[in-house]
This record gives C-alpha cells, sequence and structure tokens, in this order.
C-alpha cells in the first residue's frame, strides 16, 4: 500500500474534520494544563489547511506538505503551529519529488518529522508533549513487518492517554508541576487525532 | 466584558493603524502584516533590533521602538505569540547589513516562532542572533521546566542592548551586552484583579473581593501564592525580598529600578510601592541610579504591579542613560 498525493490529501482532511469535532475537548485539556488556546489555533490552522490543499492539484507529495507545514506556520502562531509546521515540512522534504511514497519512504519521512519535532520542541519521550505520542507510534511502525492500523489506532490512544499521568516538564503546563498531572497532554490528544485519521485512511487493508 | 473596542477580532490590527496615525514620523508598518517598524529602516552600519510577543503588553513592545531602542516589533494576537513568517518580515525590514539581534521574552510559543524566523533568515543570508529573557523570580528556574517567563526586565535589555547597537557595535557585542542585562536583571508581580482577553469575553481567572496573588504572570498564569490583600509596603517588601533571594545585593551595588504597572493600577499606587523599594535599597547601602515608575509591560486591564531590579556596572550604566527617541521610552 502506498501513500499517494489523494491519500494524503484525505488524510489531512479527515484530521481536519476530528480537529473541529473535537475542539472544545482539546480546549478544554488546554485550559487545565496549559494557556487554552490549543483546540482554537488547530482548529483555525487546518481549515486554512484545507482551503489551501483541497482545490490545489498537486503533482507531488512535498508540494501538499509544504503547503500544509507553511500553512500551519504562518496562520497559527502559539506553540502548536511550530511544531506541526516543522513536522510537515520535514516531511515534505523527506519526499521531495516524490508522485507516491511506498512504506519505508513514508516511515522514513514520519521519523523524519518526529525528529524535526524533537529538535524544535527540545523535549523528550517522558516530558508529557505530543511526542509522547509521535516516538512509540513511528517506533511502531519502523520495527513492524506488518503494520496493522488497529493496531497503530490503539498503540496512539494508549499513548496518549498514558500522558494523563506525568507530569509536564516542557511548555506550559511545566510550571504547574505535580498539578499537571491529572490531565491528558492537549498537544499528545491532537496528536492522536493525527495517527488515527492517517489509520482511518489506510483502513482498507494493511500498510505492508 | 467592558471594552472600548469594535470587534475583539480586530483589536490588533486597528491599535496598530492607531498607533501609526498618531506617530507617522516615527513609525511604519509592513503592509499585510502586524509589523511596526522605525521610519527611517533599515539604519545602515547599525545592527537592527527586533522584539515582539503576544499583544495586550502595550506599550510593550511597539512603544519602545525609535532610535536608541528596538528598530522592529512584531505584534501577535493577544497573549499568543506572532507567526514566524512576520518575524522574518521585520528581519528583513531591520537589517542594515550588521545583522539583527531578536529579543525574546522566555514563553515556549514565542521561542519556537523566533527561532524559526531566525532559520528563514539565516537561509536567505541574514545574520541573526537571539537572547531569551528571563527576568521572572516568580517561577523555578529549573532544567526541568520551561523556565522563568520574560517579564518587565525586557523593556530594560530592549534599552541598553539598543543603545550598544547605536555605538555601531557588531552583532556580537549587541549580543553580549543583552546577554549581560540578562544574567543581572531580576522582575517580581503580583495581581489584585483579572483581565479580559477581547476574544475569549470573560476573564481567565478569578480573584476574590479581598485577594491577591503574588507572583502572578502577565498572561494570568498562577502565581506563588493567593492571601489576603496586603498594604502596598508589604508587598513591596515581598517583591523585593523574594528578587534578593535569587540575586543578593550588598552595600554600594547601584541598581536601577522599575515599577512597572500591570495596566490597571493608577500611578499612585505604583509610587507609593516606589516609596518603599527606595526605602528599602537606603537601608542596605545600595546606590539607586535611576528609577522608572510607569506601565511599561502591562497585562489588559490586570490590577497589580512588578518591581524589577537591575544590578549596573559601569558599562550597563552608561548604556542605559544614553538616549531614546522610542515613543514610550524617551530619554534625553
Amino acid at each position: 500500500m502506498k501513500l499517494t498525493i489523494a491519500r494524503a490529501k484525505e488524510w489531512m482532511l479527515t484530521f481536519n474534520q476530528r480537529i473541529q469535532e473535537e475542539k472544545d475537548h482539546l480546549t478544554e485539556l488546554d485550559q487545565a494544563i496549559g494557556d487554552g488556546d490549543h483546540g482554537l489555533n488547530m482548529a483555525r490552522g487546518f481549515q486554512e489547511v484545507v482551503k489551501k490543499i483541497e482545490p490545489t492539484n498537486y503533482d507531488t507529495l512535498d508540494a501538499l506538505f509544504k503547503d500544509v507545514a507553511m500553512t500551519l506556520i504562518s496562520k497559527v502562531g502559539g506553540a502548536s503551529g511550530p511544531l506541526y509546521g516543522t513536522a510537515f515540512l520535514r516531511l515534505s522534504t523527506a519526499l521531495k519529488a516524490e508522485s507516491e511514497a511506498n512504506r519505508e519512504k513514508f516511515v522514513e519521512g514520519l521519523k523524519a518529522a518526529l525528529d524535526g519535532i524533537k529538535a524544535r520542541g527540545k523535549a523528550h519521550r517522558g516530558d508529557k508533549t505530543m511526542v509522547d505520542v509521535w516516538e512509540p507510534v513511528v517506533d511502531y511502525v519502523q520495527s513492524q513487518s506488518t503494520i496493522h492500523l488497529s493496531q497503530l489506532n490503539e498503540l496512539a490512544k494508549e499513548k496518549m492517554e498514558e500522558t494523563k499521568d506525568l507530569e509536564a516538564k516542557m511548555g506550559r503546563a511545566s510550571y504547574l508541576g505535580k498539578r499537571s498531572i491529572g490531565t491528558i497532554d492537549p498537544g499528545a490528544a491532537s496528536s492522536y487525532l493525527l495517527f488515527a485519521s492517517l489509520a482511518d485512511c489506510f483502513q482498507k487493508g494493511e500498510m505492508d | 466584558m467592558k471594552k472600548l473596542i469594535n470587534d475583539p477580532n480586530a483589536v490588533v490590527q486597528e491599535m496598530i493603524e492607531g498607533m501609526i496615525a498618531a506617530h507617522p514620523d516615527k513609525l511604519k508598518t509592513i503592509p499585510g502584516t502586524t509589523v511596526l517598524v522605525r521610519k527611517d529602516a533599515p539604519v545602515q552600519g547599525k545592527v537592527g533590533l527586533v522584539s515582539g510577543g503576544g499583544s495586550g503588553h502595550e506599550p510593550a513592545h511597539a512603544g519602545y521602538v525609535g532610535k536608541g531602542m528596538l528598530d522592529a516589533a512584531v505584534a501577535g494576537e493577544v497573549f499568543t505569540s506572532p507567526t514566524p513568517d512576520q518575524v522574518f518580515e521585520a528581519i528583513k525590514a531591520v537589517d542594515g547589513g550588521k545583522g539583527v539581534l531578536l529579543i525574546i521574552k522566555n514563553y515556549t510559543g514565542d521561542v519556537l516562532n523566533f527561532e524559526m524566523a531566525a532559520e528563514m533568515a539565516e537561509a536567505e543570508g541574514i545574520k541573526v542572533a537571539k537572547v531569551i529573557v528571563n527576568d521572572d523570580v516568580a517561577v523555578e528556574d529549573s532544567t526541568y521546566t520551561t523556565g522563568r517567563r520574560g517579564i518587565a526586565g525586557t523593556i530594560l535589555v530592549h534599552k541598553i542592548a539598543g543603545a550598544m547597537a547605536d555605538t555601531g557595535a557588531s552583532l556580537e557585542e549587541v549580543e553580549a551586552v543583552a546577554k549581560k542585562v540578562i544574567s543581572n536583571v531580576r522582575t517580581m508581580g503580583m495581581a489584585l484583579t483579572p483581565c479580559t482577553v477581547p476574544a475569549a469575553g470573560k476573564p481567565g481567572f478569578e480573584h476574590g473581593e479581598k485577594e491577591m496573588e503574588i507572583g502572578m504572570g502577565i498572561h494570568g498564569e498562577p502565581g506563588i501564592e493567593k492571601t489576603e490583600i496586603q498594604p502596598a509596603n508589604q508587598v513591596a517588601e515581598t517583591l523585593v525580598n523574594k528578587i534578593l533571594e535569587d540575586m543578593p545585593l550588598v552595600e554600594k551595588d547601584r541598581v536601577a529600578i522599575m515599577i512597572n504597572g500591570l495596566g490597571g493600577t493608577p500611578i499612585m499606587e505604583l509610587y507609593i510601592v516606589n516609596k518603599k523599594v527606595a526605602e528599602m535599597m537606603k537601608e542596605k547601602g545600595i546606590d539607586v541610579h535611576e528609577t522608572f515608575v510607569g506601565n511599561y509591560m502591562t497585562s489588559l486591564e490586570m490590577a497589580g504591579c512588578s518591581v524589577t531590579l537591575l544590578k549596573l556596572d559601569d558599562q550597563l550604566a552608561e548604556l542605559l542613560d544614553a538616549p531614546s527617541d522610542a515613543i514610550a521610552f524617551k530619554k534625553s
């Protein structure tokens, strides 16, 4: 199974739909431990992404993901704009001039995106951030000979839920120290939606 | 919500237009952005200084644009960091060939967006350096957190780095002096009442009628403790002592003081706070080089104040004394 331009677009549209649905939930999580704008920022950003990519015809995956990245970088602000923006920019660079990506190439791109998030945000696994979902997911797709989409979805969900018990070490939630325990990290929550959307788009089989 | 606005979603743009209308001889904007730039930018042969951040802290930062201070200020949405493309436009507009220094307050969003802008500028061949201001002693400085926030001490970084840039110093020299200010400046604040972000429409937190909060951040972030309201003398003492715990001062040390209002506190009350701060300095035999009292780094209509102490040496004192033409920080 390959990541085609049509499927990549579908991934972004599905993610946007999930973000719009979960906007208030993301904002509630962020109000509890951050500055309360994650849902609004993501919803605003991906609405713009869809506006940009839906009517555009792309010849290559990197052009599509670059538009996603630049839209997020220029429209979102806060911390989520640069972090998601960097992720999609790295994914775009990894898929340079490709009109479709086989599994190996796509996994390479996801790894590059994760590295970008870590370099930009300087977060490590366990810091109660989006990395706590991204890193196990990327490890999973790198290490499995057969990727089961239901497993990928379950893993992302489980890792998101595990951030609830972590104490934040990065971002505004870190000021709360132990008081950050008990709430799911909003960035981990939106990252789960990203991978759940990916699994949805590939659901007609295994990503072999 | 009771505010003198037209549209909660247009407050930043309308403020910028109002500032340009008031100071057409000093400020200009870059079309399609929320960047305010010195009228005569880029100044050739001078390091350019860019700062910025979320709006709602006026006069920070656009009020500090002018000869002797910043070359450009980037205004984000209220309490939200500006985006990298906006910061990038500011960098391009002020680069006079000697490079550009970014002065960033230590918030995750600000740091990320300014860093991305710096990378975009470097890719275009503009030399960029950055300093991160983290003067708020209310937050524990720890490698396990994002670290201290940047608040009113940032203005003194603008002033001194700006004066250094005016001497024709190199980017490395301006960066070094900015870092020297950062390592010698500490701020501690407190709040009496909350503020309301226009687009949110309701206050970010609630305080009881007789409650105040020590160490509250300029976006309403939780402070160290909520207490029963105390007299100004006691508040001043708490704030100064918290700073001195972190940056001990000894007899004959020289300082600049900033008593900063958060937007909803009368200047009268700020002077009452300063009376006590000045007495404390006198008791300790500390030489007060200069005192600034006013609204420098606000938090919309929040009532409260912060006290900033900057420990000076000869170089910093001389640069602090240098002239400035910024609309909110005139010095001759």
